[in-house]
């Protein structure tokens, strides 16, 4: 049993990456980033070149999701961009049914 | 042991082809893949659908299994591999489900073996693998998202035994939420995933936040929303009302003639953080229960005073 209490990082648009730090904690390379970027799966929040790229804590979660996809539903990197957009509505959609549900069962 | 029937868990004939398999394997992998499902035990299923593709896409090791199939199945539906038992279709981390190879059953490890192979093959070779990250739901409630928290975790770490082969562990890991986490996002905690082989380091944990609906505050990104109800009167002449937040009692004033579903806003009472979100309070007018003959005259004699009709709009 550990006795550490780890502190947690906030994985928010708070967190700068480089483009080597996503590629390190992501485990996957660069030349892979680049192509998601140009899928429009991530979007740099800074910078023009991949030199000068700055992604947010936000962006390496959806890399790790957008890898987990490709790897385990052997989807092509346009069905991941898709996915992860529609799985995002669906998210909201979700919350938004919970909300008016709610309403509707207080009324 | 309990015994896996891995053509039962995809679905298909144990004479199967192929393509057959593999086209059962992504149809359940879309529908339970934890990123994608909602479903409680999608992670569980989709293991055990990945472990089961993991052995059947593979002809050497399907024949193994069928062989397992055919003869080492007990009389009470359990498994008990026999005692001479070793697989020739060694099992190593990588490829397909690779990353997720440390999670197979003891069923899967009893005939293939396991990532431990893995540790013994490795060590001592100047081999250095990063651990895998681990990913994990967190359940919160929003007294706990917005104060911050600690919450204990109960984890299933699989790790190098000292024979070398790999053992399970249960671990109990304390984690320091942050006050303000929002609903749908993700902390990390460096080094807590799983352990790195040779000189690797250790994989991260990764968190997904999800808090619990609250029976008075709605939460949406960073911001509350309250529907807080006041009384005719209040409404009619304004003034001054409490009304709740999550970091206590505020004070808020409301305008003369204020209407239902009028928003407020109190800046920065929404979800703390370095930009601390708002709370709206949603305004709704609400009767008394009770009416007396007294208030009876009021109401009347406040009908005649205010020629109102508040269903022009309708034409009626």
């Amino acid at each position: 049993m550990s006795s550490r209490t780890p502190q947690a990082e906030m994985m928010d648009e708070l967190m700068r990456l480089t483009l080597r730090d996503l590629c390190h904690d992501c485990q996957v390379n660069a030349e892979y980033v680049i192509e998601l970027v140009e899928f429009g799966v991530v979007q740099p929040r800074e910078g023009r070149s991949p030199r000068e790229w700055i992604f947010a804590g936000e962006d390496l979660v959806r890399v790790k999701k957008a890898e987990r996809l490709r790897r385990d539903l052997d989807v092509n990197l346009p069905g991941v961009a898709l996915s992860l957009d529609l799985l995002e509505e669906v998210r909201e959609l979700r919350r938004r049914v919970d909300e008016l549900e709610k309403d509707r069962t207080r009324d | 042991m309990e015994f896996k029937d891995y053509y039962k868990i995809l679905g298909v004939d144990e004479d199967a082809s192929k393509s057959e398999i593999k086209s059962a394997y992504r149809k359940l992998a879309r529908k339970y893949h934890p990123d994608v499902s909602k479903e409680a035990d999608a992670e569980d299923h989709f293991k055990e659908v990945s472990e089961a593709y993991e052995v059947l896409k593979d002809d050497e090791k399907r024949a193994e299994y069928d062989q397992l199939r055919k003869y080492g199945q007990t009389a009470d539906g359990g498994f008990d591999p026999p005692p001479d038992w070793e697989s020739g279709a060694s099992f190593s981390r990588g490829g397909f489900t690779g990353a997720d190879s440390m999670d197979f059953s003891d069923f899967f490890e009893s005939i293939f073996g396991g990532a431990g192979g893995g540790f013994r093959q490795q060590r001592g070779q100047g081999f250095a693998m990063r651990g895998e990250d681990l990913h994990h739901q967190l359940s919160l409630f929003l007294e706990e998202a917005y104060n911050g928290c600690e919450k204990s975790l109960r984890m299933q770490q699989p790790e190098p035994g000292p024979d070398g082969g790999v053992q399970r562990r249960e671990r109990t890991l304390k984690v320091k939420v942050p006050a303000g986490v929002r609903d749908g996002q993700t902390i990390r905690l460096r080094g807590q995933g799983g352990p790195g082989m040779g000189s690797g380091p250790d994989g991260d944990l990764y968190l997904d936040i999800q808090i619990a609906p609250h029976p008075h505050f709605r939460l949406e990104g960073g911001d509350l929303y309250v529907t807080v109800p006041v009384t005719p009167w209040e409404a009619a002449l304004g003034g001054r009302i409490t009304v709740p937040t999550m970091g206590g009692k505020a004070t808020l004033t409301i305008p003369e003639g204020t209407r239902e579903g009028k928003k407020l806003r109190l800046r920065g009472k929404g979800m703390p953080g370095k930009t601390a979100g708002d709370q709206y309070v949603v305004l709704q007018i609400a009767m008394p229960p009770k009416q007396t003959e007294r208030s009876r005259d009021l109401f009347r004699e406040l009908g005649e005073e205010v020629p109102f009709n508040p269903r022009d709009h309708l034409g009626v």
